[in-house]
């Protein structure tokens, strides 16, 4: 029974339905650690997704969807940080704002452009030689045989890491986020930063819609996040802004739902709405026993003014 | 001085006048679309004002549409105001919905004034209880209020999926092919249509759905803008907000306040939960989704809450005017048969201007603030400084 | 309260003063529909097949009909102000909720209007009212039909089922498949998970995965989030059984047999009815024999 429970597959499931929190999350933490919050992720998560979709679909080409994804990241991060950089806007409503736009922009492309759902062959699993053979714990089966973008997603996490604690850029980064006004009379250019911050993180949120429209789902159609952007943002705080914290929170809330999808598919009998919403009470649980310290951005969501 | 009191005048008149000339701005940007998919924009947007001002009943649809907006913006006040960012309106609402609910079916029989204050004080306190417990998390184990109400969001969603399609589920609709529905509501707790005598013998509102939920949370609105700057529980609540550790300082507890600014920021959210079924739909009822129930209030609410400057009277225009843009676009596909999601789209742009538009609104204040020390926040630090010094 | 507030409310008072224009009624030989949807007319479920069959109809009477369809309509109270809009207008023959959460809406507004006529669904119930339509679908019908196909066609005997919540259409689709699989072989597993949303197209697509490594080798699953599921059935070489659209372009390859609703037949009763001066106080099922509900094969079923 346990051993059913826990099959390999469900580890696997986990791996595959963290990609999109990880890339997301990742984006957004770097914002955050400077100081912006962006709540409309899923919205610039939408539109990647559709153009990721729609450029595979007309091209058959994986990479060129990719970089549409990035493209659409780019263009919506200048905007998203114009307002809430340059313009000081309140980065809350703002957020809503961008999601409502991506919401209805997308559903209105695909309406016009696409039509009706149509499916494109996304990023193949692939399958490592010799590791991905691996028998034992089914190892070669839980880590060795993904998509191309789960392993970037993965990827990412030690990187963002290093970047942050150990070169100027992450101290810049997290001197923006935490005294914008020392960094500043330290000489940073504070809103370059953060400029630098939003837009890659809007990039990572297209990159996440693409990973959803072009490598795990292979279709869109309207809604296709249906709120996974906003969890990404949760993980952010989840992850105390740190990347291995994101990836924690985006492991453990996919496991939990890749737990309940097999408790169903096995046939164990449990009303579907306790399981679904098993992994939001149980990532609240988490964080209650979780420490207690945090190293939330002092200066997050509060716009800079370098004075009169 | 009578002539820099009209410039006051003037200048509080522009800034009143900007959110208006940025949502003009907004739908400017928002014809480029229009025109894109060959629609006369003209047309379009006199459907949107037709469809939310044009016609009496109209205008009584943009102010159903605004009442549960207007409740959750009014506990955004005082959740914002203490620096707690409440996501949570959506479950809150639920959450009071499903007390209420219950509530009114389980008293069915009673008089009808017992039933509906009854039902709204359930609605209330569930509202509040799970908003609450957001603030609790957050003063007792440093939970991320923005983390537990997103999350929470989705958990009211499943149990009210499971309350309807189970043990609230109305008894005349057990066959297979039934959607979650609790059974209707008796007429006697039905909150009244609210028709407006007029002097002249004839009645505004007459046959349309707008109910005495209006009434209602336009005086929780004064209640909540009275509590909020003439008690000192609203003053404790504002320190906080302002300067946490200043407020710290001088001896309130910074816990006990995120608590009760949860606590009523969930019951007024709650509110609208349970008025929603009292005044209109007479029923609860859900399509699976949490937008089903709520149309997004809990969300809409936040914007219209900092629309109107997080001042609950504020917040009054600022929700008749969002209620009137949702129940106008409606119109608009309807009139011109463009898809629905071009309407969302225009909304998002308009939010997006309307909060940009604000950096103008500061530019112009702080200019003023030199000349000026009556603002809030300046008369907050004050009070909080002085209170230190004791 | 300060200025700024003022003038806002100042503005919308201002507004609501402007006009209350009076209505024009049209009255002629074109039958007028208005049809209210909960999700997109090209959702290839549930909005599409009603939009589906108003086309149909308008490419079959041509200047004779015309409609207008309010999709994206999921929150309920949007839809009672559009049906309440239209009743009104006094322009529309017949209007159209189509979904069974506006049910109660319908309730409330026909008999404010004794002279338009209402249709709904999916339901039965008229509410006794003699300007009322209800119309449901037999979807266990050919939900069975699936089931035993699927059964009969599964190799390793194991089914795997999507599906949004355990409500209306949705449910009577899976129950009809269950059974319709067990007949023909009483040792099939079929596999059930209703995710909890009618849009969660990433749940519903690991719902599938999960199907595949636990074996399954036939997937099906009503509504509008399984194109995703969809894609799975047909990226791992499985068969899919699909219902309320075809979903054979989507399907391509791996498609076998979709159920599709077509309410255009029943939809031409109800305007015959209406013409005739019956506005309603019929409930229509469509079913296999009156042929409302059509098998459609798909290319892995040919």
């Amino acid at each position: 029974m346990i051993e059913n429970i826990l099959a390999p597959s469900v580890f696997a499931t986990c791996l595959r339905l963290s990609t999109p929190y990880l890339f997301a999350g990742i984006g957004e933490m770097f914002g955050q650690r400077s100081g912006m919050l962006n709540l409309g992720v899923e919205g610039v998560m939408l539109m990647g997704a559709f153009f990721a979709h729609y450029v595979v679909l007309n091209t058959g080409s994986l990479l060129l969807g990719v970089i549409a994804a990035l493209v659409v990241g780019l263009v919506m991060g200048v905007a998203i940080a114009f307002v809430n950089v340059t313009l000081k806007a309140e980065q809350g409503i703002s957020g809503i704002g961008v999601y409502l736009f991506g919401l209805g922009m997308s559903e209105l492309l695909f309406k016009t452009l696409v039509g009706t759902p149509r499916s494109v062959s996304g990023f193949p699993p692939l399958h490592i030689p010799v590791l991905s053979d691996i028998e034992f714990l089914g190892i070669g089966q839980i880590f060795f045989q993904h998509n191309l973008l789960v392993y970037v997603a993965f990827a990412l996490v030690p990187i963002s890491a290093y970047v942050l604690r150990r070169t100027p850029l992450g101290l810049m980064i997290r001197a923006v986020g935490q005294t914008p006004e020392a960094a500043d009379a330290m000489g940073i250019n504070v809103a370059r930063v953060r400029y630098m911050t939003v837009i890659f993180g809007a990039m990572m949120a297209g990159l996440a819609g693409a990973s959803l429209s072009i490598a795990l789902l292979n279709v869109f159609q309207q809604n296709l996040t249906s709120g996974l952007g906003f969890i990404a943002i949760a993980l952010v705080y989840f992850g105390r802004w740190r990347p291995v914290g994101v990836m924690s929170g985006a492991l453990l809330f996919s496991f939990v739902n890749a737990l309940q999808l097999q408790i169903s598919a096995i046939g164990i009998d449990v009303p579907s709405e306790f399981a679904v919403m098993a992994p939001y009470v149980i990532t609240i649980i988490a964080l209650v026993f979780a420490s207690k310290q945090t190293e939330k951005p002092t200066a997050l969501t509060k716009p800079f003014d370098r004075g009169e | 001085m009578p002539s820099s009191n009209l410039r006051a005048f003037i200048d509080r008149l522009i800034d009143g006048l900007l959110p208006l000339l940025s949502l003009v701005a907004a739908l400017a940007v928002a014809s480029v679309l229009l025109i894109a998919l060959n629609a006369d924009v003209g047309q379009a947007y006199s459907a949107l004002i037709e469809g939310a001002f044009g016609t009496q009943n109209a205008f009584a649809e943009t102010l159903v549409k605004s009442i549960p907006v207007l409740f959750v913006a009014i506990g955004i006040c005082v959740a914002f105001r203490a620096n707690v960012i409440n996501i949570g309106g959506e479950g809150q609402m639920i959450a009071g919905a499903l007390a209420g609910t219950t509530a009114t079916l389980a008293l069915a029989g009673s008089p009808g004034w017992l039933i509906i204050i009854a039902s709204l004080v359930a609605g209330f306190l569930a509202g509040a209880l799970y908003g609450g417990l957001a603030g609790f998390l957050k003063a007792q184990f440093n939970v991320n209020e923005i983390l537990s109400t997103i999350m929470l969001n989705q958990v009211a969603v499943q149990m009210m999926n499971f309350l309807l399609n189970g043990p609230l589920l109305d008894p005349s609709e057990q066959g297979l092919n039934h959607i979650p529905k609790t059974a209707r509501i008796v007429a006697e707790a039905q909150l009244p249509r609210l028709v407006i005598g007029l002097p002249d013998g004839t009645a505004l509102f007459d046959r349309t759905r707008l109910h005495y939920g209006l009434v209602i949370a336009i005086l929780l609105a004064a209640a909540i803008y009275v509590l909020l700057w003439r008690t000192p529980i609203g003053y404790r609540i504002r320190a906080v907000g302002y300067n946490e550790r200043a407020s710290r300082y001088a001896g309130i507890s910074v816990r006990r306040q995120m608590i009760l600014s949860m606590f009523l920021a969930g019951g007024c959210a709650g509110l609208a939960g349970v008025v929603q079924v009292l005044g209109l739909q007479y029923r609860l009822q859900t399509d699976g989704s949490p937008g089903g129930f709520t149309a997004n209030a809990g969300f809409n609410g936040i914007v219209a809450a900092l629309f109107g400057g997080l001042n609950p009277i504020g917040a009054i225009p600022a929700s008749i005017l969002f209620g009137g843009l949702l129940v106008g676009a409606q119109n608009m596909q309807r009139d011109l048969g463009v898809p629905a999601s071009l309407i969302t789209a225009i909304n998002g742009i308009v939010v997006v201007f309307v909060v940009s538009s604000q950096i103008l609104i500061k530019w112009r204040g702080r200019r003023r603030l030199q000349q000026s020390t009556s603002r809030t926040e300046v008369a907050v630090e004050n009070a909080v400084v002085a209170e230190q010094q004791v | 309260m300060n200025k700024r507030n003022l003038t806002l409310l100042l503005v919308v008072v201002a507004m609501l003063v402007l006009s209350a224009l009076p209505i024009a009624r049209a009255q002629d030989d074109v039958f007028r529909v208005a049809a209210v949807a909960p999700s997109a007319t090209n959702d290839l479920a549930f909005s599409q097949s009603m939009f589906d069959a108003l086309t149909l109809l308008k490419s079959e009477m041509g200047d004779g009909f015309d409609f207008v369809f309010q999709e994206g309509t999921f929150v309920v109270d949007d839809a009672a102000v559009a049906l309440r809009e239209w009743a009104s207008s006094g322009e529309y023959d017949l209007i159209i909720a189509h979904g069974s959460q506006y049910g109660s809406i319908i309730e409330e507004l026909a008999p404010e209007f004794p002279e338009t006529s209402f249709a709904w669904g999916t339901d039965v119930n008229t509410f006794g009212l003699n300007n009322v339509f209800a119309y449901t679908a037999a979807s266990d019908q050919g939900g069975f039909l699936n089931g035993a196909m699927a059964a009969y066609m599964s190799e390793s005997g194991i089914i795997g089922v999507v599906g949004p919540i355990e409500v209306g259409d949705a449910k009577l689709y899976v129950d009809g498949f269950v059974a319709g699989a067990q007949a023909v072989n009483p040792d099939v597993q079929v596999l059930v998970n209703y995710i909890g949303s009618f849009s969660d197209v990433t749940l519903a697509t690991e719902a599938a995965n999960t199907f595949v490594s636990n074996g399954a080798d036939i997937l099906t699953g009503s509504a509008q989030m399984v194109t995703g599921a969809i894609a799975v059935a047909k990226d791992n070489g499985l068969l899919w059984f699909g219902t309320q659209a075809s979903q054979a372009d989507l399907a391509e390859g791996a498609g076998v047999m979709f159920q599709v609703y077509r309410w255009d037949v029943i939809l031409k009763d109800m305007i015959e009815k209406i013409q005739g001066g019956t506005l309603g106080g019929e409930a229509y099922t469509i079913t296999l024999a009156n042929g409302g509900l059509q098998m459609v094969m798909g290319q892995a079923g040919n």
